[in-house]
């Protein structure tokens, strides 16, 4: 067993279009840096400079917002479900 | 001793301003007709010509609308109080230059012989019923987009029943748009979309009003427009009128059915006032450009029809107080794996427009706030 990370579609194409990664456990930050070593860009994508979680993205671990548990340093263990989940807003046409 | 009869304050001046009259009669239609022998002037007030009680007139027997007993032939016995309210719901007073008011809004208190079959689906539900039915008569939606999810989502309210749909969209059909857009038809390219929903609406449902508001919602006409309805149902494609919708709703405390659609997956929510808001989950937008739309990406066409249909089944939810709405959830939805999962969402108590100590109470230019790169907000 190992930690399941749901990757959403819109960043899909920087895993190699995967939408379910298989990790070792740890802390929620431990499992990014071992995605960015996989695919490196992943976690810019994710973190900002300060290596916070970007405002317009979530990551949750199972069913509960990681801003709400331990942050970065949430652990997950095997059997876990970490999801990253950007803002979307959909539509067409020149909108913004 | 007889039947009591209570008369609702806009009749009284029928009845010589008698709050409270007193006849003989065996159930509630004998009751109002003596009624009417005595006091001649409520008789047009109270029955229409063809000797039917009037839709807009409420009458209750001890407290209990007649429609949920045995409509005008409910029995009566001495003791027993009868009330007639009429239902009027505003209407206020003429305008400034002395034109009249416009009438006021007739709230639908008896469904006729052909919405009983029309709802008749809905009504033999214990769970709705002529109340709930009624109630669905008489509420009122704005759904902002009449695109892939205001599309679907509008077909649906407006077969429900919903009484007034808001729909607003400042832009014309296009052929594009008739892959997911199922409310829009080929013969309507061209023509503005909140037109040809109304149209596609008057055919599928004449009991529904159908307000629509050719433009872009913005900071100058948010709070107005919104106010006017119980529910707001977000089928926007942008992030500035996201936010606009938002921080509105929570101004105004409307119940918020939010959603959006990335190609084959998608998020759904219900924000309720006091109970978290869309900036609760996503403080800040993604930097432009970091999330494409779907003249970009693309967008498998049906999803937008799940979607909006599952937004229209919560603002009914709403509307009908069944169930329990995905207040607190988001909702996630994989259509490639047809895989449904929650996550949790809570109100941030530090949220600069629903938390403890509110920082932004009112709108603000979404345009500027969505275009400043994200390290820039404060």
């Amino acid at each position: 067993m190992a930690v399941e990370v749901r990757v959403p579609a819109i960043l899909q194409p920087v895993v190699g279009g995967q939408k379910v990664l298989r990790v070792e456990g740890g802390t929620v930050g431990e499992i990014l840096d071992r995605l960015d070593q996989e695919f490196p860009g992943v976690k810019k994508l994710l973190l900002d400079e300060n290596g916070e979680i970007r405002r317009h993205i979530n990551i949750y671990l199972n069913d509960e917002d990681i801003r709400f548990l331990q942050r970065l340093e949430t652990p997950a263990r095997d059997g876990d479900v970490v999801s990253i989940l950007p803002a979307l807003a959909g539509g067409g046409g020149d909108a913004v | 001793m007889p039947v009591s009869v209570y008369i609702g304050t806009p009749l009284r001046r029928f009845t010589d301003n008698l709050a409270r009259v007193e006849v003989e009669a065996r159930d509630v239609a004998e009751a109002l007709n003596r009624l009417s022998v005595r006091f001649p002037g409520l008789r047009t007030e109270l029955f229409d010509e063809a000797g039917q009680l009037r839709r807009y007139v409420n009458v209750y027997v001890n407290n209990q609308e007649i429609e949920d007993l045995a409509g005008p032939n409910t029995p009566v016995r001495d003791g027993d109080e009868i009330a007639v309210v009429p239902a009027l719901a505003g209407g206020g007073d003429g305008a400034a230059d002395g034109s009249p008011a416009a009438p006021a809004r007739e709230r639908v208190i008896r469904l006729t012989p052909e919405q009983v079959i029309r709802y008749s689906r809905h009504m033999i539900m214990p769970e709705i019923g002529g109340t709930g039915q009624r109630k669905l008569l008489n509420s009122s939606v704005l759904v902002v987009g009449a695109g892939g999810l205001g599309a679907p989502a509008i077909l649906y309210l407006a077969a429900a029943g919903v009484g007034r749909i808001g729909v607003v969209d400042f832009d014309v059909v296009d052929l594009s748009n008739l892959q997911r857009q199922i409310i829009h038809t080929t013969d309507a390219i061209g023509r503005p979309k909140v037109e040809s929903a109304r149209e596609t609406v008057r055919r599928i449902n004449p009991d529904v009003e159908v307000v629509p508001y050719n433009t872009a919602l913005s900071s100058a006409n948010a709070l107005d427009i919104i106010k006017d309805y119980d529910v707001v149902l977000n089928g926007s494609d942008n992030f500035p009128t996201r936010y606009l919708v938002n921080d509105a709703c929570v101004f105004l405390k409307k119940p918020l059915v939010d959603a959006s659609v990335f190609k084959f997956d998608a998020q759904v929510t219900v924000f309720l006032p006091g109970k978290g808001c869309y900036r609760c989950l996503y403080p800040a937008p993604p930097p432009p450009g970091a999330v494409p739309n779907c003249a970009e990406a693309g967008v498998f066409g049906v999803v937008t029809g799940l979607v909006g249909a599952i937004q229209a089944t919560e603002v009914i939810k709403l509307i009908l107080g069944l169930g329990e709405p995905l207040a607190g959830r988001l909702l996630l939805i994989d259509t490639l794996a047809m895989d449904f999962r929650t996550v949790k969402l809570r109100r941030n108590p530090n949220c600069p427009v629903c938390g403890d100590n509110p920082t932004i109470t009112e709108l603000i230019d979404y345009e500027a706030f969505c275009g400043v790169p994200v390290l820039a907000q404060s």
